[in-house]
Order: C-alpha cells, then sequence, then structure tokens
C-alpha cells in the first residue's frame, strides 16, 4: 500500500513525498493544517496544503534566518518574530545570552498548539522565559510600536495566502518604524526559479529595497522548498551583511549549528547571475 | 419577506437544468457554448460561456417575463419588501433613466439635488423634462456634499406644485442620507412621484441597524445597483416599484431603451444574489458594519487622518449615516485625496473605490476580510510616516443658485459655439461644467452662465480642484447656446 503527499510547486511540476501516516488535520479561521510523518522528511506540516517545514529541513531556514543577522548587528537585545508559531526561530534565538525580550506575533492560535503537540523539538523555543507570545495580526501588532527593535525577524512564508499581508509595502514601512536606528529585518524571500515565483520573489525586493538603505538577498537549499532553492532578504539601517560580519566574534560562542557557518555566511550572499539580474533590474525599476 | 420562498432561485435552477439538456443551438449567440470561440472559453471558464445563452422557452425572455424572470422578479420584489420589481440588465444608470422616463414627459418639471448623478440628467436630456434643483449643503471641513434639507425640498415644491416627481440620492457615495420619509410624505401630499437613486443602499434593505431604505420610507420607485454592495456582477442591478406605480407602464419604458438580448450571467447573478441578501444578508452586513467600524477607528488612532461616521448626522442635511460606508479625510497630513489613491494603488497595490481632494472611500463589502482591512491601515500610516507633507489651505465651496433657461434636451440638441471664458456671462451653457471638491455642478446644459459663476470658475482652478465636463480642459472656454438656436 503507497500513500503520497503532493505538491503543485507550478501546475506541470510537483513534489511528492511519501508518507506513512497523516497524524493531524485541522482548520482555523486562517489556514488548514496538516502534519504528516513521513520516511523521507520526518513529520512535516502543511498549510492549505503546502509544506511549511518538515523536521528534516527545517534546521536550515531557521539556521539562516536567526544566524545571519545575529553575526552582524553587535548587540541585539530585543527581536520581534513575525509568524514563527512553530518555535523553531525563537530556539535559535535562545542560544543568545545577551537577548532580553524575543516577541512572538502568530495570529494562528492552532498553528501553535499544533507545533506544540507534534513539533516539540521546535516548539520548546517558545518555552524561552524570554519569549512572548502575541496572538494577533502582525501588522497591527507593529503599527503601534516605534523605535522598539533591534531584529525583526519575518518567518511568514506565503505571499499569498492568509500572511500577503507580510509581504508589502506597508510591512516593510511598518517594520521600519518599529526597529531602532540601528536595526534589522530579515525576512523570508521565496523562490526565484519557476516563473510564478519569480513574480512575487521580484514584487518583495521592489518594495523591500525602497523602505531600508541596506538591502541585500541571500541564500539557502532547502530540499521542500520549490526547486530547493530559497533566499532571504536582509534589510537593515545601518549595517551591511558582510561589511560589519563578524565571524570571529559569532565563533567564539559555540553554537551548534548543521547548516550554518561563518563561511557559508559569505557565499550565502553570492548569487546566481540570473538571481542578481533579476534583483538589479528591481532595483533599477523607477 | 417570505424565508421559505426565499430559498428558490428560478434563473438559476432554469439554467442548471437547461445545461444537463445538451440541446443542440441552432441560435445565437455564435460561439456555440464556446466551442467557435475557445480564447474566451480558457478565460472564462466553460462553466460561464456554458450558459451565454439566448432567451427561449425553457428561459423565458426579459422583455416579456412570464415564467422564471417573473418569478425571479417576484421573489426580488419580495426580499426588497416592494409590489415589483425589474430585473435590469444596463446598470443602475438604466433603472435611474427608466424612473425618470416613468414619472415625467418633455415639458415636465422634477425636483432634485444639484449633485444627481449624470444618469438622471441624461435621463432629462432624453425625455425633455426641466430639472429643479435643490442646494445640498456642503460640509466645510471634508469638502463633501450633503442630503436634501426638508425645507428645502418643502419650499421647491411649493414654488413648482407642477412637479411630477422628486429624486434623491440616497445614500450619497459618502454615506449621507436624507430624511427619506418625510420627504416622500411630502412628495405624495402633493401629488408628486417619489423616486430613489439607491445605487450605494442595497445593503439598506437587510438590516435593521441601517438606515431607512426607500421601499420602507414608501417612496414609489428605487433604483438598486445589486452590483455594488448586493455582491452581483457588474452591470446587474433593480428597479423597485411601490404599490402605486403601474407596472405595465414602467415596463414599457424600461423595454424602450433595454437589449432584447438580456445576458443570463447577469440575471442569475442577480437571483443568486437576491437569494444570498434575503438568506444571510443580516448577518453579512453585520459583519461589513463591524469591519468598518474596525477601520475607522484603527484609521482614527494613527493621528492625521479622519474616518467619519455617525456623529456628523445633525438632524437635516445629515439626517442619517450608512456606517459600511468609509471614506477618510486625508488633507490634514497635507496630501489630497487623490495623491494617497495614487500611492496606495502604485505604491501598496490597494485599490480604493475613488479619491477626490479631500477624502479616499473604501468600498467594504460582503467580499472583505479583516486581513485586507489590516493592509489598508497599515499603508495608511506607513504613507503618513513617509508622505505627510503641512497643510494646505482649505477650498470653500459656496453653492450659486442655477438659472435654467431650457431644459437640458433643448441644450443639448441646439447649435452651440465657443466662447472664452471670460466672455460667456449672459450666455446659456451647452455643456455641463462639474468642480471637485465638492462634486457639484457649477453649470448644467441649458444654464445661463453668469458672472457670479465665472468668477467661482476661476477661484476653484486656483485653487487646484479638478474641473471636469467641458470640451476645453483647462475651461479656458466654453461651448454656449447661439442665440435663437432654440
Amino acid at each position: 500500500m503507497e500513500f503520497w503527499f503532493e505538491e503543485l510547486h507550478t501546475d506541470n511540476v510537483k513534489l511528492s513525498i511519501r508518507v506513512d501516516a497523516q497524524l493531524f488535520s485541522g482548520e482555523s479561521e486562517y489556514q488548514r493544517i496538516d502534519v504528516f510523518r513521513s520516511p523521507e522528511f520526518g513529520k512535516f506540516l502543511c498549510s492549505n496544503g503546502s509544506v511549511i517545514f518538515s523536521e528534516a529541513d527545517e534546521f536550515v531556514y531557521d539556521e539562516m534566518i536567526v544566524h545571519v543577522p545575529m553575526s552582524v548587528h553587535p548587540g541585539v537585545k530585543k527581536v520581534l518574530v513575525i509568524g514563527g508559531g512553530d518555535g523553531g526561530v525563537a530556539r535559535e534565538l535562545s542560544y543568545y545570552d545577551e537577548i532580553e525580550e524575543i516577541d512572538v506575533v502568530e495570529e494562528d492560535q492552532l498553528f501553535i498548539d499544533v507545533c506544540k503537540e507534534w513539533f516539540p523539538d521546535n516548539a520548546c523555543g517558545l518555552d524561552d522565559p524570554r519569549v512572548k507570545i502575541y496572538n494577533e495580526n502582525g501588522l497591527r501588532f507593529l503599527r503601534s510600536r516605534h523605535d522598539q527593535y533591534d531584529l525583526i525577524i519575518n518567518d511568514c512564508t506565503d505571499p499569498l495566502g492568509h500572511t500577503a499581508g507580510m509581504f508589502t509595502k506597508e510591512f516593510y514601512g511598518n517594520c521600519f518604524g518599529a526597529l531602532h536606528e540601528d536595526g534589522i529585518m530579515v525576512y523570508q524571500h521565496g523562490s526565484p526559479f519557476f516563473d510564478e515565483d519569480e513574480e512575487s520573489c521580484r514584487a518583495m525586493h521592489r518594495k523591500a529595497f525602497r523602505s531600508f538603505p541596506i538591502n541585500r538577498v541571500y541564500q539557502a537549499h532547502i530540499p521542500t522548498c520549490p526547486a530547493g532553492c530559497w533566499l532571504f532578504g536582509f534589510a537593515s539601517k545601518k549595517y551591511h551583511p558582510l561589511k560589519d560580519f563578524n565571524g570571529k566574534r559569532w565563533n567564539a560562542r559555540n553554537i551548534k549549528t548543521w547548516y550554518y557557518t561563518t563561511h557559508l555566511h559569505r557565499g550565502a550572499f553570492m548569487l546566481p547571475r540570473y538571481v542578481e539580474d533579476l534583483l538589479s533590474e528591481e532595483e533599477n525599476k523607477i | 419577506m417570505n424565508p421559505e420562498r426565499q430559498k428558490k432561485a428560478p434563473i438559476y435552477d432554469a439554467l442548471e437544468r437547461f445545461r444537463k439538456l445538451h440541446v443542440v443551438p441552432f441560435d445565437v449567440p455564435g460561439h456555440k457554448r464556446g466551442r467557435g470561440n475557445p480564447e474566451l472559453v480558457r478565460f472564462l471558464g466553460q462553466q460561464c460561456v456554458g450558459i451565454d445563452v439566448n432567451s427561449m422557452k425553457p428561459l423565458d425572455n426579459l422583455c416579456h417575463p412570464v415564467s422564471i424572470i417573473k418569478e425571479a422578479e417576484e421573489l426580488a420584489a419580495d426580499a426588497f419588501g416592494a409590489a415589483h420589481s425589474f430585473l435590469m440588465v444596463g446598470g443602475t444608470t438604466s433603472a435611474v433613466q427608466a424612473m425618470v422616463l416613468s414619472a415625467c414627459k418633455a415639458g415636465d418639471k422634477i425636483i432634485l439635488p444639484r449633485n444627481v448623478h449624470k444618469s438622471a440628467i441624461n435621463a432629462l436630456v432624453l425625455c425633455g423634462a426641466t430639472p429643479v434643483y435643490i442646494d445640498p449643503k456642503v460640509d466645510v471641513e471634508l469638502g463633501i456634499p450633503l442630503g436634501m434639507e426638508v425645507q428645502d425640498v418643502k419650499k421647491a415644491m411649493e414654488d413648482n406644485p407642477d412637479a411630477k416627481a422628486v429624486l434623491v440620492n440616497n445614500p450619497t457615495y459618502y454615506g449621507i442620507c436624507s430624511d427619506l420619509r418625510t420627504i416622500v410624505k411630502l412628495a405624495h401630499e402633493h401629488n408628486m412621484l417619489a423616486l430613489v437613486d439607491e445605487a450605494h443602499g442595497t445593503h439598506f434593505y437587510f438590516s435593521e441597524e441601517l438606515p431607512c431604505s426607500a421601499m420602507e420610507a414608501g417612496a414609489d420607485m428605487a433604483s438598486v445597483s445589486m452590483h455594488k454592495s448586493g455582491g452581483s456582477l457588474t452591470q446587474s442591478s433593480l428597479l423597485l416599484l411601490g404599490p402605486e406605480m403601474n407596472p405595465g407602464y414602467v415596463g414599457q419604458i424600461i423595454n424602450l431603451t433595454q437589449t432584447t438580448s438580456a445576458s443570463y450571467l447577469l440575471m442569475s447573478s442577480l437571483d443568486l444574489s437576491r437569494r444570498n441578501l434575503a438568506l444571510r444578508g443580516k448577518e453579512s452586513f453585520e459583519k461589513v458594519a463591524r469591519m468598518a467600524q474596525y477601520a475607522r477607528d484603527e484609521i482614527n488612532e494613527i493621528g492625521g487622518y479622519y474616518a467619519y461616521g455617525k456623529e456628523l448626522i445633525n438632524g437635516g442635511s445629515v439626517y442619517d449615516f450608512d456606517v459600511t460606508k468609509l471614506a477618510v479625510l486625508t488633507n490634514k497630513i497635507g496630501l489630497a485625496g487623490i495623491e494617497v489613491y495614487d500611492l496606495l494603488r502604485d505604491e501598496y497595490d490597494i485599490q480604493m473605490e475613488f479619491g477626490d481632494i479631500s477624502n479616499i472611500l473604501a468600498y467594504i463589502s460582503i467580499g472583505d476580510s479583516l486581513l485586507d482591512i489590516e493592509r489598508l491601515v497599515g499603508a495608511l500610516s506607513d504613507i503618513r510616516r513617509l508622505y505627510a507633507k503641512p497643510k494646505k489651505d482649505l477650498f470653500t465651496a459656496e453653492y450659486i443658485s442655477p438659472v435654467v433657461a431650457t431644459t437640458p434636451q433643448q441644450a443639448f440638441y441646439a447649435e452651440k459655439t465657443r466662447v472664452p471664458i471670460n466672455e460667456c456671462a449672459g450666455h446659456i451653457c451647452g455643456e455641463s461644467v462639474m468642480c471637485y471638491p465638492p462634486g457639484i455642478p457649477i453649470l448644467a446644459p441649458g444654464e445661463v452662465i453668469t458672472k457670479d459663476i465665472i468668477d467661482y470658475i476661476q477661484y476653484a482652478k486656483e485653487k487646484g480642484c479638478s474641473m471636469q465636463g467641458p470640451e476645453s480642459d483647462d475651461i479656458s472656454y466654453l461651448n454656449v447656446l447661439k442665440k435663437g438656436s432654440f
């Protein structure tokens, strides 16, 4: 007997994962959430039929979205995580002693509950005493925050679904306002390879590029993402992701990682020609 | 309203039955269920082109309904508390024109607010009636036209006892309502028909929390834009009749200009939307009102903007307010409404209903969600942060009573000549001149151009108002009637 989970990456390409069992299925006001167990990726969670993360590859983006800005900014005390109800980002942040507060804004309580039940290795991040969970809309939360954070991490992944509001000019603008004068924002930047994804990738860069004085894009390899290729955005008011990068200081922390290294940090900002081209096209648009 | 009966949707049901019959089409439309136009099928979908069919026995005929369309019209009348209803496929414009043409003949007078929709003025060109205008008061701070005051309506009726009808805009685009019940009562006391352009008030019929609807007020006819807040397809609309009207005569008037190939896409959308409103309208519009109120509160929290609501009610020119409308005054952050409108679309991918000099308007409907409201509020907050400027001088609009020299119809067909604007005094205008804000015509075809009007046009231009209507973009000249040409 064979059970296969399938996700269309485009109309003509799909990812199939053999599954052993469906562990959970439920619907909230915002999304349908499913959890499966698979031989290759372990447990994985889907939102509206798209894989959000799997046990086997979540470390890649949780590490990449946290350690890259943390090895650049010299003094992060207060962090805001938008989305991130699974706790993976909070877990990576919890390795840094100098962080005093981690605010996690996750609108969907069901998402948090499901992750706590089925993904305790991620959700343990939410148990850190510095973490405070806010159950509200990210945009609404940001509107009332001014000059409060050193780092904002946008952990939402879907620019077209219920988190579409987190991929807009007003979101980037409100993040800018909520950050200190030397603050950094990192965000999921999608996959650049397939035509359909390319357009939202371009749109994101077009908006974020104009919202912050420094804006660079970096990449990682994530098997369950479309084409296995995933980008992140690094938007910053003061610190440059390479010029202000301090690998020595980061290595001295002895944080155990599986993907991120200080060598990889530099390499991640070196992009394929076609990605460089599409980004610079957006930068040069009036 | 009979809730059990409202569960029916006769046009929709007939189309579903028809689809399963697989009838061989040797009639129009020539695309033959899309087979002759594959590109169109790919674009619109088989389901959609498959029901784009012509009138035939099982599907009735809008020009002379006897079966399913007749039943759909009866159901719509029942849902809206009307004595009779007509499905309209030429937009609410066609409904407004049918009202005016049913009420007036050439030479008759009709009382209307000056800020009436152009479909009503065009109806006067068609039928040759003479307008008697009432000054809609203007809110100086917001720069928007308000409703008609009862004493002004009463005076117009007493001055023009021979007028055949009064037309009311209710609510206005901005959600302002007049005292409809009293105006209808006055009209009937003066043997006049009460017509209501209710293009922006479909939802009034489905909530007790919202202002009084035309049929509830006892009006004789009302035009309802089902495609605006009612959820049907663009261009579909309803004309509602009160008990004193003769539906046979109104039907004849409608058929003067209505297509003989009415679209079943439009008619089925009216049928399904009517059913949805009757069964679920109340809770839907309560949700819409809550969303609009949430948006108002959040926008007013940002600072600099003013999203207005029921506090405008003053018992006269603002007798009631439609809380589902979300209009926002923007000029206190130094940006014209139209500038904010452009920024929202170009920079934030948010399309507003419109922007005028001082305001923007968001149309909140049964299709909206709080997530989208958050985007709008977030964008407005970001626009204030990035683009706010010192506030500019206010433009003060004043009302100049028009002098109607001849009917819009005569002016429309008369021979005209171009005259430089500063030499226009004394001439009769051949075109419309509209000034935004506040969106009230300064001149309509057939009106005398006075020195005061020319001064006002110059002043409004200097203040940066947008002048629309005339052939000459900068209003350096106007087309006026040739002497002796009418």
